[in-house]
């Protein structure tokens, strides 16, 4: 429980931080603080059994289907990351506090910060490694968001969409490693994972596993060629780069490195990719880094750096190299997170960071001199710092790798590992002398943006604690022995080495190396100016620029594609589609080809033909009248009303009844759109286009029929059995149809009807505002509004109507009926005496608001549904009995009856706003036709 | 030999064909009438995979142990009435169109390089 509380722990502050930030900095901080130390003491309570080499684990189910599980597990590895990420974190939090200017909101800042937080415990803390990936990709979104925190500068947009672009392509390909590893193991548990090396080693996908894996590993580490993300991270406000881009984020991919090491480490792929790759980095960045003029820039190159140390150390995956690796991860984290800090400081207080401007601040910031040089000794691996011991220990194993067995196909190079690590530590060595000496001595630059002078101690104060940690590591080292190696046995899979980590081994090859270091950095820093101008020599080959150019093409190339198939006509858009579907259609039957069914034929005598006739006929007519649209709309409301009589034929007494009444409100709705619209449409297709269609619908057309034919002439297996079976007994009514609906499957009815409902509103709302300027040309035409035989009749019958609707809703749950039958047949009623009567006369005399009752159907609907609950039933679930009324018979009183009404009332609702809506579109009103009529 | 499932079978055929033919065309008013005729044959469709039964509604009586498949019927029962409300979005939207652009092509504008114009 205590791990679900870690993980879980910065994600509930998220929204505290956020509310209150935006009223008091101060608290939102605390909140933010506390939320971190709290985190960080309930870690500390896992430790003395961590320490003690056991591996805690627990779990909850997730998605069991998916292999997804929330587990966590903390082991030492995860602990030294828990510590370093809590507790850095918790100064990185109050350095912001002091850092961020006023103007800037904070408390969507912190919100950020644990968000990325929390993401990066749970990377480290995940048993489950699709739980990682999860936990990781949340990392490269949070830090996107901390990149372009300061939206308004084009860079820090920039550079947020980069590292996206990187480290999420990079989780993305995890994400297919850890699928693979899953597949190859068997199981996604990390315990199961670790164990399973030769398991993994041994099958074909291994490598490509491992490229993958490595590849997110890469990326998010900025290894060489994808490090160039990292140092446009930059624009980043300074607490995000000393935490994020220094100290935790960037680590996540040496972490993946040491969390994977047991399972995948051993062979030499392994050794040649990670070993070259961290090589090659540590060499390159820190060689570009002795040339920044930014000191954040300078900073983030020497991370790069780094971590290729660090990832070299796992490829050498030997005992001792892996324990150098651990190791060197606190070690960075802690030196590198106060020297941003301290960037930070300078700039803060000087306004710049050029290392060209900076100059002589030893008086006036003495403070941060004194901090900021320790920490870079450190960086640099003086002796009695902490960067030291780790770098003594890397230089030893890139001695020692000379005769590794792994070395596979760079076997007879392995003497350029030592070599490599002397250069990069001399370039360190060099940089860090460069970023103390520039800065802090020679004359002070009296033209500095500000004057300078130290910072309020919230600003000092978490650097301080960190250098304390350097200085203490450093000269100490047997203090903190004990806890590496538990980390170190996480990685390893195994045992510690038989090592003691100390100040003096005696006279080793890495005392050599060291001291070569150090003389070559004097040196190079001595004449670093005829260096840099021999530097400057060759165009600098920027990542950024590939990247964006990169970036542009495939912007370019999208939005060709898009123009090519998006060109704004609807009537391509629909081609493409139908034409695919069809096209997949009848490549089905091409491979598979077509038969009809077995199923013994309905014969139907010749009369049959006459309605079919009748179909296929209006079809045609109108197709060929669908120009005149009035004549189209008549020959198609023929078409409606054969479907409604197939319906009836076919034992569907139900559905004629639904299609009927349906017909009559779908061809009223057409005919009054026509008061609006034209009353032709012109030609405008051309005859190579028209038969283009023509040859697309009939060929759909062909394939539809085929395969409606192939259905129908072939055995059902049907589910409907049991609803056969429990309509009467369980639901109460006889009419299956209709119990289906408002018992079985009324939740399905819920949503049509809320569905009904939305058109409606939609369509409302759709007719607000801009109206049409003038009826339409056809009004005048009209002699008679309101012919005296039609009014005269239709009063009476909509009584009658109304009381047949009343009739076809009370039996609708054991005869043909139902509540979508009756809401129909009313609405057909009422509807009626608009067209008969006219709209002023219906309007003064149905003084009903539909919209309300409609709304009102569907909270009873809904009502009945939950209703259910009272009886401890699930949600619509009905209940019934049967009242025998004297004079009228029985009838039932079932809950399905108040969910049919809840029906009705929509039904009856959404019809009548609609059609009322849309008759009162084309302004003017009757009477104003009836003076018009008098005028002529 | 005529058989009701040929009948329905193409008359579905028919229908479809025509309600795409419709929808392909560059006016609104045409495109809804598609719309609806495509409803037909859809509703159609989905009945006839209950299979062609005459004369055995799915009304429980005694002594009656053959019914037609009620589960498609309800299905259609409710797609008639969504349809509907289909259609009448598509009307309003239709209407609402051609108020505000001052036409009635489906893209809200006449392409000029269509030949024949916007004339008949």
């Amino acid at each position: 429980m205590t791990m679900l509380i870690i993980v879980l722990l910065p994600f509930l502050a998220i929204f505290p931080v956020w509310m209150v930030g935006r009223r008091n900095r101060f608290i939102s901080m605390l909140v933010a603080a506390a939320t971190s130390a709290s985190a960080l003491v309930a870690l500390a309570t896992l430790a003395p059994a961590v320490m003690s080499g056991e591996v805690l684990t627990s779990s909850w189910p997730w998605i069991e289907r998916l292999g997804l599980e929330l587990a966590f597990r903390v082991d030492g590895l995860a602990l030294l990351f828990g510590i370093l990420i809590l507790g850095i974190g918790t100064l990185v939090i109050v350095y912001a506090y002091f850092y961020l200017h006023d103007d800037d909101p904070i408390g969507s800042f912190y919100a950020m910060l644990m968000t990325f937080m929390g993401a990066m415990m749970g990377v480290v803390m995940s048993e489950n490694v699709l739980l990682l990936v999860m936990f990781w990709e949340l990392t490269s979104i949070s830090s996107f968001l901390l990149i372009g925190y300061w939206k308004h500068l084009p860079a820090a947009r920039q550079g947020a969409r980069m590292a996206l672009g990187i480290t999420g392509g990079g989780g993305l390909a995890l994400l297919a490693g850890m699928l693979l590893i899953g597949h190859i193991v068997g199981s996604y548990d990390l315990t199961t994972i670790l164990a399973s090396n030769e398991l993994i080693l041994g099958h074909d996908l291994y490598f490509v596993a491992l490229v993958l894996v490595l590849l997110g590993a890469f990326t998010k580490s900025a290894q060489f060629p994808f490090h160039f993300w990292l140092p446009n991270a930059m624009s980043a406000p300074t607490p995000v780069s000393s935490y994020l881009h220094s100290a935790t984020m960037v680590k996540a991919g040496v972490f993946l490195l040491a969390r994977m090491h047991p399972a995948l480490s051993g062979s030499s792929s392994w050794f040649v990719l990670v070993t070259g790759a961290g090589t090659i980095t540590l060499c390159f960045a820190a060689y570009v880094a002795l040339f920044k003029h930014d000191l954040k820039g300078l900073l983030a190159y020497s991370t790069i750096s780094h971590l290729g140390l660090i990832t070299a150390c796992f490829g050498f995956s030997t005992k001792l190299a892996t324990t150098a690796g651990v190791f060197h991860i606190m070690n960075h984290a802690i030196f590198k997170a106060s020297l941003f800090m301290s960037a930070g400081i300078i700039d803060h207080e000087t306004g710049t960071r050029d290392a060209r401007v900076l100059s002589g601040l030893r008086h006036s910031m003495p403070i941060t001199f004194g901090l900021a040089t320790l920490a870079t000794l450190a960086m640099a691996g003086f002796p009695l710092f902490s960067g030291f011991l780790s770098k003594e220990m890397f230089f030893e194993v890139a001695f020692l790798s000379m005769d590794n067995p792994l070395a596979g196909e760079i076997r007879g190079y392995e003497w350029l590992f030592p070599v490599l690590a002397t250069f990069g530590g001399l370039c360190s060595m060099a940089y860090s002398f460069r970023l103390i000496g520039d800065v802090f001595f020679g004359e002070e630059n009296p033209d500095l943006p500000k004057h300078p002078h130290d910072p309020p101690a919230g600003l000092w104060a978490p650097v301080a604690i960190l250098v304390f940690f350097c200085v203490a590591i450093g000269v100490a080292p047997f203090l903190f022995q004990g806890f590496v190696f538990v980390v170190a046995q996480a990685v390893i899979g195994g045992p510690a080495p038989d090592y003691k980590i100390a100040i003096w081994h005696g006279l080793t090859p890495a005392l050599g190396m060291t001291g070569v270091a150090v003389v070559g950095g004097a040196l190079l820093y001595r004449n670093w100016r005829s260096i840099h101008s021999f530097h400057t020599r060759f165009a600098p080959i920027s990542g950024k620029v590939i990247f964006e150019a990169f970036v542009e093409a495939a912007v370019a190339s999208a939005r060709r594609l898009t123009a090519w198939f998006d060109n704004g006509s609807m009537q391509r858009y629909i081609a493409t589609t139908i034409g695919f579907a069809t096209f997949v259609g009848f490549l089905g039957w091409y491979q598979l080809g077509w038969t009809p069914g077995t199923l013994d034929l309905t014969l139907a005598p010749p009369v049959a033909l006459i309605p079919w006739g009748v179909l296929i006929a209006a079809t045609a007519l109108t197709i060929r009248f669908h120009r005149k649209r009035l004549a189209a709309v008549v020959m198609m409301s023929v078409v409606g009303l054969i479907v409604s009589l197939i319906f009836i034929f076919f034992s569907g007494p139900d559905l004629g009844l639904t299609q009927l009444s349906v017909e009559v409100v779908t061809i009223l709705l057409i005919l009054l759109s026509l008061y609006v619209l034209p009353q032709w449409t012109p030609r405008e297709s051309t005859p190579r286009r028209r038969g283009r269609d023509a040859i697309l619908s009939c060929a759909a057309g062909l394939g539809v029929g085929a395969l409606a034919y192939g259905v129908m002439t072939r055995p059902q297996q049907t589910i409907s059995d049991f609803y056969l079976e429990k309509s009467v007994p369980e639901g109460g009514g006889s009419n299956v149809v209709n119990v289906i609906l408002v018992d079985f499957r009324g939740f399905d009815t819920m949503g049509e009807i809320a569905v009904l409902m939305v058109a409606a509103i939609g369509i409302v709302v759709m007719l607000q505002g801009r109206r049409p300027v003038r009826p339409n040309d056809v009004r005048p035409l009209i002699e008679e509004r309101f012919p005296v035989m039609l009014t005269t009749t239709t009063r009476p019958m909509m009584a009658l109507i109304l009381v047949i609707a009343f009739y076809i809703f009370m039996r609708g749950h054991n005869l043909p009926g139902g509540g979508f039958i009756a809401g129909l047949v009313a609405s057909v009623a009422l509807i009626i005496q608009f067209l008969a009567s006219g709209k002023t006369w219906t309007n003064k005399r149905l003084t009903v608001d539909f919209a309300r009752m409609g709304a009102l159907g569907v909270i009873i609907a809904v009502c009945t549904g939950l209703a259910a609950f009272l009886f401890e039933k699930p949600f619509l679930k009905g209940g019934l009995a049967h009242v025998h009324v004297p004079g009228i018979g029985e009838i039932h009183l079932a809950s399905a009856m108040s969910f049919d009404l809840g029906v009705f009332m929509v039904v009856v609702g959404a019809l009548l706003i609609i059609i009322k809506r849309l008759s009162e579109y084309h302004g003017g009103d009757d009477d104003e036709v009836e003076s018009m009529k008098d005028r002529r | 030999m005529i058989n009701y499932q040929i009948l329905l079978a193409s008359s579905i055929g028919v229908l479809v064909a025509a309600g795409i033919y419709l929808m392909l065309r560059a006016r609104t008013f045409p495109v809804v009438l598609g719309l609806a005729m495509l409803g037909y044959a859809v509703n159609l469709f989905l009945f006839g995979m209950g299979r062609l039964e005459i004369g055995t509604p799915p009304i429980i009586q005694d002594g009656v142990t053959s019914y037609v498949d009620p589960l498609p019927q309800a299905l259609v029962l409710t797609a008639i009435v969504i349809g509907f409300g289909m259609t009448a979005f598509a009307v309003t939207l239709a209407v609402k169109g051609f108020v505000i652009s001052g036409n009635d092509h489906i893209d809200g504008e006449i392409p000029r390089t269509e030949s024949g114009g916007d004339t008949e």
